[in-house]
């Protein structure tokens, strides 16, 4: 019965997941430059996984596997802001601009500005 | 519909669309324009690996799947710290793509 009930959860995390693994892709193949395009990847990249990590937790009602799981998706929380903040960074220095809808650039002064 | 079967189904229709979002992500790398696009593109690849690799766990019920898929990520975030400390050392030297990047366009 529980086994059953898990099976039902898991899937529905599983699909949820996947689904936000999509809309992260759409949202890096439509947004206009590399600042919105990695605003999409980070965030929603991050739960399409995690929600999937969850689904697996779920599913195997196993304490080793939710463990590995848990740790699996914090990683994913730690590690995603620090990579997608460098990158973003090295971006920016290197003077790649944003796109002409961005309102506001308060870095702007930090732009490597040499040719 | 028993549990087993439902999750059959969701496993595959969540494969689905899972692929369809790598070849999102793959038009996005091949397009580019600029060297970030593509690094970032290669970044969401490897986390929507990652979650594939999870589906696949679940479908065959292989629990050593997600170990591996946490040293996916793992690789996935020092070749992201790897290209952005390239990306920032390279220099202003081969900005080919950015007069493009300024504009609205895709």
């Amino acid at each position: 019965m529980i086994a059953e009930i898990a099976q039902y959860v898991s899937g529905t995390f599983l699909v949820v997941g996947a689904a936000f693994g999509l809309l992260a892709a759409i949202g890096v193949l439509r947004l206009p430059d590399l600042y919105s395009r990695m605003h999409a990847a980070s965030k929603a990249g991050i739960v399409g996984t995690g929600l999937i990590f969850v689904g697996i937790a779920v599913v195997s009602l196993d304490g080793a596997v939710i463990l590995r799981a848990v740790i699996g998706i914090l990683f994913l929380v730690l590690t995603t802001p620090v990579s997608a903040h460098l990158l973003a960074r090295a971006a920016h220095f290197l003077g790649y601009r944003a796109s002409d809808l961005t309102v506001l650039d308060e870095m702007e002064d930090n732009t490597h500005t040499e040719a | 519909m028993s549990g087993a079967v439902f999750l059959d189904y969701a496993t595959q229709v969540a494969l689905g669309l899972l692929t369809l979002g790598l070849f999102a992500t793959i038009i996005r790398i091949a397009r580019g324009p600029t060297l970030p696009d593509r690094v970032l593109g290669l970044d969401l690849l490897t986390t929507l690996a990652t979650g594939y690799i999870g589906v696949i766990a679940v479908r065959t019920g292989f629990m050593l799947y997600v170990d591996i898929a946490i040293a996916l990520s793992l690789a996935a975030f020092l070749a992201t710290v790897a290209f952005a400390r390239y990306i920032l050392t390279r220099g202003s030297k081969g900005r080919e793509g950015n007069e493009k990047a300024r504009g609205t366009e895709q």
